[in-house]
């Protein structure tokens, strides 16, 4: 099993990053992109257990290391 | 003064605190490893240099938060033991718990690296009885991430609790938009734990102690830690 985690800044949070690439892609000419965030992606083999188990040990990943959770939310796909 | 300086792979200011340190006390602070598990018996300061702790991976500070001796320095914390955290160490100790808030990427995401204004916001810390409330200070800071921001709950309280240590201001110490280098909220350069034991800030008083640099503004944040302890 391997867990695909997104981590991205909470609603209202600046992020001087998306607002770069923002502006780089209005000088490209590349029209029809509003706001532009700029987030992480972590993709976790996961070992041998249940699904629930895994669920349980991504979240304590997420909670403990990949997010800071007073700016980001993070999202856990299990595939 | 018992202090113990932190060591993280890719600390770099290490050799700068301990020199202000035992200028300012006499006595030689002991470097300590992040793999270790506590601290010297007796250490009753403990500082977190700046740097790159492992390379700013993940987020400025985040693995260093994580590392073995931060237990011991939690312990520390806990029994009312002083911490002083200085850049990368100011954002190890927001992502330890230990300081509220987070250091994000400068709002011009520019490295600054030049001196800058402080006001110091109170003399009743032991990291500023030697300072007047209300000096302006000029030291130094270097850093990519300096950008303070905390929920408006959080914002709230530490203000409301004058936590707030030191803002960015200009000569004449008015905190104006153009003296907020790097766009922190509210100009926070510094803030101290509920109890006033732990500080963290982002500029550099350990490059300002020694008259060779042409500076000593930061040398009275070192005596003041030098003298609490030497009166405790």
């Amino acid at each position: 099993m391997k867990a695909r985690v997104t981590v991205t800044l909470k609603t209202g949070v600046l992020d001087p990053q998306g607002k770069a690439i923002e502006g780089a892609l209005k000088s490209l000419g590349i029209d029809g992109i509003g706001a532009v965030l700029q987030g992480k992606v972590f993709d976790l083999e996961i070992g041998d257990m249940d699904k629930a188990a895994a669920e349980a040990a991504v979240k304590a990943a997420c909670e403990k290391l990949l997010a800071n959770t007073v700016v980001e939310n993070y999202r856990i796909e299990l595939v | 003064m018992k202090a113990a300086v932190l060591v993280f792979p890719g600390s770099n200011r290490e050799r700068d605190i301990a020199y202000a340190l035992e200028l300012t006390s006499g006595v030689k602070p002991t470097l300590v490893w992040h793999a270790d598990s506590e601290l010297p018996a007796g250490t009753d300061l403990v500082v977190l240099p700046g740097g790159f702790s492992y390379g700013d991976y993940l987020r400025c500070g985040a693995i260093a938060a994580r590392a073995t001796i931060m237990d011991a320095v939690r312990r520390h914390a806990a029994r009312g033991g002083l911490v002083l955290g200085v850049c990368n160490g100011f954002q190890i100790l927001c992502e330890a718990g230990l300081l509220p808030g987070v250091l994000m990427r400068n709002a011009q995401l520019k490295f600054i690296a030049r001196n800058v204004h402080l006001r110091v916001e109170s003399s009743s810390t032991p990291f500023t009885r030697r300072y007047n409330a209300g000096a302006v200070i000029e030291v130094p800071v270097a850093h990519g991430e300096g950008n303070f921001i905390a929920d408006a709950e959080t914002l709230r309280r530490i203000e409301d609790e004058g936590r707030v240590l030191f803002r960015y201001c200009d000569a004449s110490g008015a905190v104006t938009p153009a003296a907020n280098i790097n766009g922190a909220t509210n100009a926070i350069a510094g803030i101290v734990s509920e109890n006033r034991r732990v500080l963290g800030m982002m500029p550099h008083p350990e490059n300002h102690v020694d008259p060779a640099i042409g500076s000593t503004d930061g040398r009275a944040l070192f005596e003041s830690l030098a003298e609490a302890l030497q009166t405790a």
